[in-house]
C-alpha cells in the first residue's frame, strides 16, 4: 500500500482519473461485484441453511463442491465455466440454440465468473453463523405457529444477520478483485467486460503510472467500503474471523 | 381441550413409555429425576420429536399416531411451550415476542400488538413492553415467556422446568404468580419439573416417572403420605420400606419387624418421617417395640436440624436437634439405639 502511495503520480492524478476508460471500468466493477453478491445471497443463504440445518444426504459432498473455488486457481474456474457455458459447452450450446443467448464475453458472464469465485466466502460465513445460532429458537417459533419459512425469515435471519453481512462484504470484495476467471470466461472488452483488475493489468503493460492510479482507486474503494460497513455490522460478527483468514487467498490471478 | 396420550420414544439404551391424561383446566406435573425422560415426553407432546409408537389426542383431534401414519407438525398443534431457558427471541421486544404467535396465525399487526400488550398487563409487565429480552430480569423473562405461550390460546400448555432458572427469592414470587395464571388457563397444562415443591404447589395431579416409566400418580396428599418408590420417598422426606404385614406388625427383609399404627395384611409399604425416629446412647428401658441398635453412617444439615443416616437392621434417616447431636456425640461410626413411635409409622398396600 505504501509503495502505491509513494509512487503515485499525484500531479497528473485528476487528469488520469477523468479518463473515460477508468470511470467505465470502475462502474462496471462496482455493478458486477454487487450483482454477483446479490446472486450469491440468493443462492448461498438457502444453500448454507440446507448445509447447516437439514440432514439431506450428500451434504458433505455439496459442501466440498462449494468450497472448491476457494482452492481452485481462478483461471481454471474460468476454463471450466467456458466448457459449460461456452457456445459449444454443455449448457451453453443449449442456451444458444434455445434462447440465442450466450454468456461468455458478456457483462452477465463477468457476473457469473465473479459469483462462481466469490460464493464460498458467503456460504462458509453464513453456514458458520447458522451453526452458531441456537436452532431451538426455530423450535420455539414453530410452537408459536410459525411455518419453517416464517421462522427462518422472522427469527433465524435476524439472528444471523451479522454473519450474512460479513459474508456478503467478503463476497463483494472477492468479486471486486476477481481477475483470472473473469478474463478467461468473459474476456477483456472495455466497457463490457473490462473490470478494474483487468484494466490495471492492461495498463501495466502500457503505462505504469496509469496502473498505479487504477490500483489506487481500487484500493480506496474497497478499503472505504470495508471501513464504512465495519462499525455497523462487522464488530462482533463471529463469522468474520474465519472468513478473513480465507480472504488471504485473494492474491491475483 | 383434554389431553389423552400414550408416548413411546425409543432411544439407544433408553425407552420412554408413559400414559398421560389431563382434563381441561387441570395442571399435571411430570416429576422425576434427571434422565427420567421428562423433557423427552414434553418435546414429543409439542411435536419437536416424533413418537415411535402410541397416540397423542388433544381436544378430540388425533395429533400423532405412528401406526396410522399421523404426525402433526408443531406449528399446527395449538400447544404452547414455555421452555426452560425461555428462548425469547433476542432481536424482538417483549411486546413483539408476545405478538409473534398471533401474527403467525394471521392476526393483523395492530390487533396482535394490542393483544400482546393486554397479556403483558396481565403478567404485570406493562411498562416493560419495549424492552429486549436481555434487558429483562430472570423473573420478568419467565413471565414474558408465559405470556407468549398463552397469547396463542393453546389447547395445551407445556412448561419445562419453569422455575429452574430463577434464584430462590424470585422463585417464590414467580411460583405464586404462575399458580394464578395456570388456574386461569382454560386448557390443560403439563408441567415438567424435578423440584417436588414446584410440583406440589402448582399441580393438581402428579405423575412421577423414573427411567422412562410412570411409577406413581396421584394428588399431593397421596404422593406425600404414601410414596411408592425410594425416589418419591426421598423427595417428600420419608423413610420407606416394603414388607409383609400381619395386622400392625410388618416384617421387613432381614427378619426385622416394625409395629405400625395401621392394620394391613400381605405385601405393604411402610412409611414414617425422619422426625419420628428418636436416638439414645443406650437401650431405652420400658420401650420394647420398634427399638433397634444402629450405627451412624453420615450427618448432614437439614433445615434447623441435623439429618442422621443410620445403618443397622434397616437403613434409616433420623432428624435430631444440633444440641441432641452434640450430647449424643453423633459422629460417623458411633453405635447408638434408635426407637420409632408406632403411631407415626403407616402401612399401605403395595
Amino acid at each position: 500500500m505504501a509503495g502505491l502511495l509513494i509512487r503515485a503520480p499525484w500531479a497528473s492524478l485528476p487528469r488520469r482519473l477523468s479518463e473515460p476508460g477508468v470511470l467505465a471500468a470502475l462502474r462496471l466493477s462496482l455493478l458486477t461485484a454487487t450483482l454477483a453478491t446479490g446472486c450469491c445471497l440468493l443462492l448461498g443463504v438457502p444453500l448454507a441453511w440446507i448445509l447447516a440445518r437439514t440432514g439431506v444426504p450428500g451434504r458433505r459432498f455439496v459442501r466440498a463442491l462449494v468450497t472448491v473455488p476457494l482452492v481452485l486457481p481462478p483461471v481454471v474456474g474460468g476454463v471450466a465455466l467456458l466448457l459449460v457455458f461456452g457456445r459449444r459447452g454443455l449448457v451453453g450450446a443449449w442456451l444458444d440454440s434455445t434462447f440465442g443467448f450466450s454468456l461468455p464475453f458478456t457483462t452477465a458472464g463477468v457476473v457469473v465468473a465473479e459469483a462462481f469465485v466469490a460464493m464460498p466466502f458467503l456460504v462458509i460465513s453464513v453456514e458458520g453463523a447458522l451453526r452458531g445460532a441456537d436452532a431451538r429458537y426455530e423450535e420455539a417459533a414453530a410452537t408459536l405457529g410459525a411455518s419453517r419459512w416464517t421462522a427462518f425469515r422472522r427469527v433465524t435471519l435476524p439472528l444471523i444477520a451479522p454473519g450474512v453481512a460479513a459474508g456478503a462484504v467478503l463476497c463483494w470484495a472477492r468479486a471486486l478483485g476477481e481477475f483470472g476467471a473473469t478474463i478467461t470466461f468473459a474476456g477483456n472488452f472495455p466497457g463490457r467486460t473490462q473490470t478494474m483488475p483487468l484494466a490495471v493489468y492492461l495498463a501495466l503493460e502500457q503505462d505504469l503510472d496509469s496502473a498505479i492510479v487504477l490500483s489506487l482507486v481500487l484500493l480506496v474503494v474497497s478499503v472505504g467500503i470495508l471501513v464504512a460497513l465495519r462499525d455497523r455490522w462487522l464488530s462482533g460478527g463471529q463469522a468474520l474471523s474465519g472468513g478473513q483468514a480465507l480472504s488471504g487467498g485473494q492474491a491475483q490471478p | 381441550m383434554s389431553l389423552d396420550a400414550r408416548i413411546l420414544v425409543r432411544r439407544p439404551g433408553f425407552t420412554l413409555d408413559i400414559e398421560l391424561h389431563a382434563e381441561p383446566g387441570e395442571v399435571v406435573a411430570l416429576l422425576g429425576p434427571n434422565g427420567a425422560g421428562k423433557t423427552t415426553a414434553l418435546r414429543a407432546l409439542a411435536g419437536l420429536i416424533p413418537i415411535d409408537d402410541g397416540r397423542i389426542m388433544l381436544d378430540g383431534r388425533r395429533l400423532d399416531e405412528p401406526a396410522g401414519g399421523a404426525f402433526t407438525p408443531p406449528e399446527h398443534r395449538r400447544i404452547g411451550v414455555v421452555f426452560q431457558d425461555y428462548l425469547l427471541f433476542p432481536h424482538l421486544s417483549a411486546l413483539e415476542n408476545v405478538a409473534f404467535g398471533p401474527r403467525c396465525r394471521g392476526v393483523p399487526r395492530h390487533t396482535a400488538r394490542a393483544g400482546a400488550q393486554a397479556w403483558l398487563d396481565r403478567v404485570g409487565l406493562a411498562e416493560h413492553a419495549r424492552k429486549r429480552p436481555r434487558q429483562l430480569s430472570g423473573g420478568q423473562a419467565q413471565r414474558v415467556a408465559l405470556a407468549r405461550a398463552l397469547a396463542t390460546d393453546p389447547y395445551l400448555l407445556l412448561l419445562d422446568e419453569p422455575l429452574a432458572a430463577l434464584d430462590a427469592r424470585t422463585r417464590l414470587d414467580t411460583r405464586v404468580d404462575l399458580r394464578r395464571h395456570l388456574a386461569a388457563h382454560p386448557g390443560a397444562t403439563v408441567l415438567v419439573t424435578h423440584d417436588p415443591l414446584d410440583a406440589l404447589m402448582l399441580a393438581d395431579r402428579l405423575v412421577i416417572i423414573e427411567d422412562g416409566r410412570v411409577v406413581q400418580t396421584g394428588d399431593a396428599a397421596a404422593i406425600t403420605t404414601q410414596p411408592r418408590t425410594d425416589y418419591v420417598a426421598r423427595l417428600v422426606g420419608l423413610n420407606l420400606y416394603r414388607g409383609t404385614a400381619d395386622g400392625t406388625a410388618v416384617r421387613l427383609p432381614g427378619d426385622f419387624t416394625l409395629t405400625t399404627a395401621t392394620t394391613q395384611q400381605g405385601d405393604v409399604f411402610v412409611a414414617f418421617p425422619p422426625s419420628a425416629v428418636a436416638l439414645y446412647p443406650a437401650r431405652p428401658a420400658g420401650s420394647p417395640r420398634n427399638t433397634w441398635p444402629a450405627v451412624v453412617a453420615a450427618v448432614a444439615r437439614h433445615g434447623d436440624n441435623l439429618r442422621i443416616e443410620l445403618t443397622g437392621p434397616i437403613t434409616v434417616a433420623a432428624d435430631v436437634t444440633p444440641a441432641a447431636a452434640v450430647e449424643l456425640d453423633l459422629t460417623p461410626g458411633r453405635e447408638i439405639w434408635a426407637t420409632l413411635k408406632a403411631t407415626e409409622a403407616t402401612s399401605y398396600p403395595a
